[in-house]
Formats: C-alpha cells, structure tokens, sequence
C-alpha cells in the first residue's frame, strides 16, 4: 500500500480579488482567485497578511465560507468590527482586482469530512462562516447526513446567508435551520429577544445519542456558552469541535 | 488569572504549518503544569499579536509559544511534555 503523502509545509500565495459582495450591511464576500490552489475541507480558514508601503504588516485568520470546486475560487466573507485595522479594510476598502497575501488552507481539527454522522452547527454571528461551508459541501454531494443549524443574531439583519439558506432548506433534504435573535426580533416572531439557552439546543439540537458530530463557531464566550450546554445535556466533550474568534478582527 | 481569552489554538495553525509539514492544531499536546492532554486547536490563544501564547484549557499554564520574526520562527515548547502528532498509517511502500 502506498503510503499517504503528507501535503508540506505553509508558505504564503497572491490571491487576486475577483469579486465582492454584501452579504450585510457589514460583512462582505470577497471571491478570491488563488493559483494553483490545493483545494481545501470545509471548516478550514486562511491566514491573510496586508503590508503597508512603510512595511508594518498585519495577520489575521478568516474562514473560508465557499466549499471547493477544482478549479473554484476562495470565498471569505469577513465581518467588519469596530477598529478592526484588518476587516475594515476588507470590507470597505478593497475592490476587485487587487490583490493580498494569503496562507493557506488551515486547520485539520475543525473540519467536516463527510461521514453517516448527523451533525449539529452552533454559530453565533459570523461564526456561521465556516460552518456554511460544511452546509454548502454537503449541498455540492447531496450529502445525506441530518444537518442541523443553530444561529444566534443580533437582528434579522445580522442573518449571513438568509436568502441561500432559505433555498437550501428547501431544496437540501434534512437541513434545517433555526434562528435565535439575541436584540431585536422579526415581525410577529413568538418569542422575545434571548440568548442561546439549553431550551433551544435541547428542542433544535440532536439528542445525544445520535452520536452527532457539533460544530461551534463564535465570540469566545458564546462558544463557551453553547459548549456548556452541550456537555450539560449530555454530548460527549469529544465530539464538540469549537472555534473562538475575539473581538478584534 | 482572568477566564477571557480571544483565540484558540486554531489561529496557530498557519504559523505552525509554516514550520511543520503536518497539521499541528490536530496534535495533542500534554501540559507540563497539570498533565491534561489536550488538542492543540483547544489551547486558550491570546492575540492577534508579534508573538502567540497558548495555554493550556484546563490550569492555563503557558504550553507553547510562537514568535515569527522576518526570517526565523522561535517556538517555545517547554510547557509541553509531550506533542502527539497524527500521521498517516506506516507500511511497507510497495
């Protein structure tokens, strides 16, 4: 049997901005033209380097919120935060053609690979990233594996996706989707505003023992929060793959 | 010591694949402070920063540290007894 091979080292790549896109009034989509790309796991994120003329130079991590197609672009939809000198920059400054830094594709630990497995995604804002990713994989297979999506929102116009997700979960069989809005809610919604609860992971999460693979992406304290919950309700810490991204992106 | 932190040891992923030729946030790390064996994408990550500190979940002793420099990485690992590092299976090549 020949042995795998190991795929290398990292090294950093120009990507050349194809296309962009609003996906909110704050977080943008930025299609990204990588040659000779490896090709990449839905989950995983790139690393981005801007220089500035007098050489300062900044990193930050983004998901990869596109599942791959030989030959496809890089998509990264990058939320805009308050000072944030990376994502401002990316949301409001660079315009197709130009061109960044990139590494990438990262990370084998927070990765969907498939498998017969229902699976349970807990997103909290643009957490939800590289979490589509796993939903538009599946979506590319007409995978079969039970998806579920829980999403925590400020307000109805924080929601990424809304228009794709609504169409995938009508056209996707066994994904479903429910919202939880953190502020403020849409017209005639039954509840009021809350935060994540164990209620609603109880009620649109999957019982344990379906053994589902989790998948938890957001701000580190509602990672936290919903990894709490997990484990309360009695999902095995092994089978719950977190994501924290801080504040200052 | 205070419980927030910004990262997790998935934002090392690129600097360490910079060195290694495997990926290391799949790696088990084992805290020389306490003895809990944990996967490097769950260390607790402060950042965006010149150098990264990760710590371990459970006691939050420093288990490694990464500072990259223009031309050399210094990776710091005295926190750790010990990386496990998956590969793929070993056997014969034909």
């Amino acid at each position: 049997m020949a042995r795998a091979a190991i795929p290398g080292r990292l090294s950093w790549r120009v990507a050349t901005v194809a296309d962009a896109r609003w996906e909110t009034a704050s977080a943008r989509t930025l299609v990204l033209d990588v040659p000779q790309w490896p090709g990449h796991l839905p989950g995983q994120h790139v690393d981005v380097r801007l220089t500035a003329p007098d050489g300062y130079s900044a990193q930050r991590s983004y998901s990869i919120a596109s599942s791959w197609r030989a030959g496809g672009p890089v998509e990264l939809t990058v939320q805009r935060v308050e000072d944030g000198e990376v994502s401002s920059y990316l949301t409001d400054v660079v315009s197709p053609g130009q061109q960044l830094e990139l590494r990438g594709p990262v990370g084998g630990w927070f990765v969907w690979r498939g498998g017969p497995a229902p699976v349970l995604l807990v997103a909290g804002g643009s957490g939800l990233v590289p979490l589509m990713a796993m939903i538009r994989a599946r979506g590319d297979v007409r995978g079969r594996q039970p998806f579920r999506l829980v999403h925590s929102v400020r307000t109805p116009q924080d929601a990424l996706y809304g228009t794709e997700l609504a169409r995938r979960v009508r056209d996707d069989p066994g994904l479903d989707v429910h919202r939880v809005y953190t502020r403020k809610t849409p017209e005639g919604w039954p509840h009021p505003p809350a935060r994540l609860g164990v209620a609603t992971l109880n009620t649109h999460g999957w019982p344990p023992d379906f053994g589902p693979d989790v998948f938890v992406c957001g701000p580190t304290a509602f990672v936290e929060t919903a990894a709490d919950i997990l484990v309360a309700l009695g999902h095995d810490p092994k089978k719950i793959r977190t994501e924290r991204f801080g504040g200052t992106a | 010591m205070t419980s927030h932190f910004e990262l997790d040891g998935n934002a090392l992923g690129g600097d360490l694949g910079e060195i290694f030729a495997v990926d290391l946030t799949e790696a088990v790390a084992t805290c020389a402070g306490c003895g809990q064996a944990a996967m490097v994408a769950t260390l607790r990550v402060w950042g965006p920063a010149p150098g990264l500190v990760a710590r371990c979940p459970s006691c939050e002793d420093v288990v490694l540290r990464l500072v990259r420099g223009p031309e050399q990485a210094w990776l710091d690992l005295r926190g750790a007894v010990s990386l496990r590092v998956p590969l793929p299976p070993d056997g014969p090549l034909a």
